[in-house]
């Protein structure tokens, strides 16, 4: 069920009254049982791998925070009587049959991701070896790809590395801890959220709010908006771009690595207004998983601003442990021995963002293109950080510069073409072919396809450019005036007609320049498939 | 480890802040995930006191002296 069906604004429809005419107490119950029909939209295949994973993942911790308790209780119980030795012996045991759960929870839920996701690429890189050496190949598989299987296997995996760690005590009730997992306006895209953020608000009691709701309202509209005015209104010129390589070089390549930065942030940013939007109307806040991020001035600065809970998913999940495991610790002391203290502190920072970004970007999908798209975020950060230095003498050297509007457009540009150029892995087909298409940039450069009506080739008419391109005005706008505060709470203190005139104006561009008003067919959101 | 000792792994990454007073420094974005790495790398290294990964969270790392408390913990710990 797409967020873009009238199958789903149905459901809202009547799953909204439903929910602040039900007692307080209940709501948490009508959500679960509305996010497991919603789940069952997407088919009752899918139902049984997050039910797995629910219910491993649950069990698991609360077997480890029984340990944690027996162990508690054992060494008050015997404080004076067992030795130092004995104390440290019988936690070491307790760790180890933590461990074990712990582990087991793990291999078992990212071993389901792994089989359902990677099992095809990893027969068709076998098939290419095998090639090579005149050997059989193996038939590809038909596996079930449950929908969002990524998102909440992530956030599922990350409440029990939490309980493991001791964070928090783990929820006792499986109905309960099963609404965290798959609560239904973030299992198609994320967030990815932190059990200790959301679970409070999703078990809450959550009296009708006039005002929370009319925010919620808008925050989804805002979201069609930019879904379906923007977003799938672009994607047509894109898929004309990259689907004829040997048409569209050039200053095509260019042009579409733009329109897919505009693509993918109207798109991804108008999913993710929609399900905190609907989230809100529920009385659940949620966490903002962007932030202006095109204005941002670096490239840690980019990965801080978008994609916000799964960059530190694996900053908190992936990075940390990796770089401060014993292994890590070890080529840490060996790399300052061998190269000295400067440049040997640093080499296992930068294997640990190697590591990072390899995993972000398998996990962003199947394919050579996602791994060389992660590795080369990763090699960016380190020259950046190695440039680090150059950048300060550069400053102290002329003060002045770094204040100017002209430096800061500077870096907001470069970052912006940077991390489009890095984008251009997620459109071609192949990593040797972004590359060479990203090369024709250079060496089949001309302005004329510009302006000889090539434009008005790629799917789109003239009116769909206006369109198109005052809704990207309008995003833009709508950012600028971000950076004063929420926008919605600007429009509050508006006058009731100017209110009226945006909710109108909004819902007006959506039903009509919308999916139903030139033929377009409402597309999936392009991080579902992740 | 000392605190003034502390001080000086901090002042190495960041001689510009004033590691005695700032209270935000997760916060108000002082440091960022490679800073907080290499303090846990020099505090191992020198001082041979291995802060995990579960303990790398805002509360633990905003100022110097909640820093210099967890290693203390950590230090008796073991």
């Amino acid at each position: 069920m797409l967020f873009t069906s009238f199958g789903f604004i149905l459901f809202l429809a009547i799953l909204f009254p439903l929910y602040y005419l039900v007692p307080k107490r209940l709501q948490w119950m009508l959500l679960l049982a509305a996010s497991y029909v919603f789940y069952a939209f997407a088919g009752w295949g899918c139902l049984i791998f997050i039910a797995v994973t629910t219910v491993t993942c649950w069990y698991a911790s609360l077997r480890m925070d029984r340990l944690q308790k027996r162990q508690s209780l054992y060494l008050k119980a015997r404080k004076e009587a067992l030795t130092s030795g004995e104390k440290k012996a019988y936690k070491a045991q307790v760790k180890r049959k933590k461990l074990g759960w712990f582990l087991a929870a793990l291999l078992l839920n990212f071993g389901i991701l792994a089989v359902l996701k990677y099992t095809n690429f990893a027969i068709v890189n076998l098939n290419a070896v095998s090639a090579l050496f005149g050997g059989g190949q193996l038939q590809l598989v038909d596996l079930l790809l449950p929908m969002g299987i990524s998102f909440y296997t992530f956030q599922t995996i990350g409440y029990v590395i939490d309980v493991y760690r001791g964070k928090y005590p783990p929820q006792e009730s499986l109905p309960r801890f099963a609404l965290f997992v798959s609560f239904f306006p973030q299992l198609v895209q994320g967030p990815i959220s932190r059990y200790d953020d959301l679970a409070p608000h999703l078990l809450g009691e959550h009296p009708f709010d006039r005002r929370t709701v009319s925010f919620g309202l808008q925050r989804i509209l805002w979201g069609y908006f930019k879904k379906m005015v923007v977003a799938d209104r672009l994607l047509t010129a894109v898929t004309a771009i990259i689907g004829a390589p040997e048409t569209y070089d050039g200053i095509f390549v260019l042009l579409g690595m733009f329109l897919y930065a505009l693509e993918l942030y109207a798109d991804f940013t108008g999913g993710i207004d929609i399900t905190i939007g609907i989230a809100n109307t529920l009385g659940v806040p949620v966490k903002e998983n962007f932030i202006r991020p095109y204005f941002s001035k670096n490239i840690e600065e980019y990965w801080r601003r978008w994609h916000i809970t799964m960059g530190t998913w694996f900053r908190d999940y992936i990075f940390y442990p990796v770089s401060v495991s014993r292994p890590m610790l070890s080529i840490s002391k060996k790399s300052r021995s061998l190269l000295g203290p400067e440049l040997g502190k640093r080499v296992p920072v930068y294997l640990a963002t190697l590591i990072t970004w390899f995993a972000t970007g398998i996990w962003h999908g199947a394919s050579w293109n996602f791994i060389v798209w992660g590795l080369l975020n990763g090699v960016v950060i380190i020259i950046s950080q190695e440039c680090a230095p150059l950048y300060r003498r550069f400053h102290e050297r002329f003060p002045k510069v770094g204040a100017t509007f002209g430096w800061r457009l500077f870096q907001v540009v470069r970052t912006f073409w940077l991390m489009s150029a890095l984008r251009s892995l997620d459109c071609y087909r192949d990593v040797p072919l972004t590359f060479s298409m990203v090369g024709t940039i250079f060496t089949r450069f001309s302005l004329t396809p510009l302006f000889d009506g090539s434009l008005l080739e790629l799917g789109l008419g003239a009116g769909d450019w206006i369109v198109a391109g005052l809704g990207c005005l309008l995003i833009l706008g709508v950012s600028l005036r971000q950076r004063r505060g929420s926008v919605r709470e600007q429009l509050e203190r508006s006058p009731a007609a100017a209110r009226y005139a945006v909710a109108f104006g909004l819902t007006f561009a959506v039903l009509v320049f919308g999916a139903y008003g030139v033929g377009y067919d409402a597309s999936q959101f392009i991080y579902n498939q992740f | 480890m000392t605190f003034d000792e502390l001080l000086e792994i901090l002042s190495d990454l960041h001689p510009e802040v004033d590691f005695a007073t700032e209270t935000g420094l997760i916060d108000n974005k002082v440091l960022d995930s490679f800073d907080i790495v290499s303090i846990v790398t020099e505090i191992s290294a020198n001082f041979d006191v291995s802060i995990p990964a579960g303990e790398i969270v805002p509360e633990n790392f905003n100022s110097a002296q909640a820093l210099f408390e967890l290693v203390e913990r950590l230090s008796d710990e073991d």
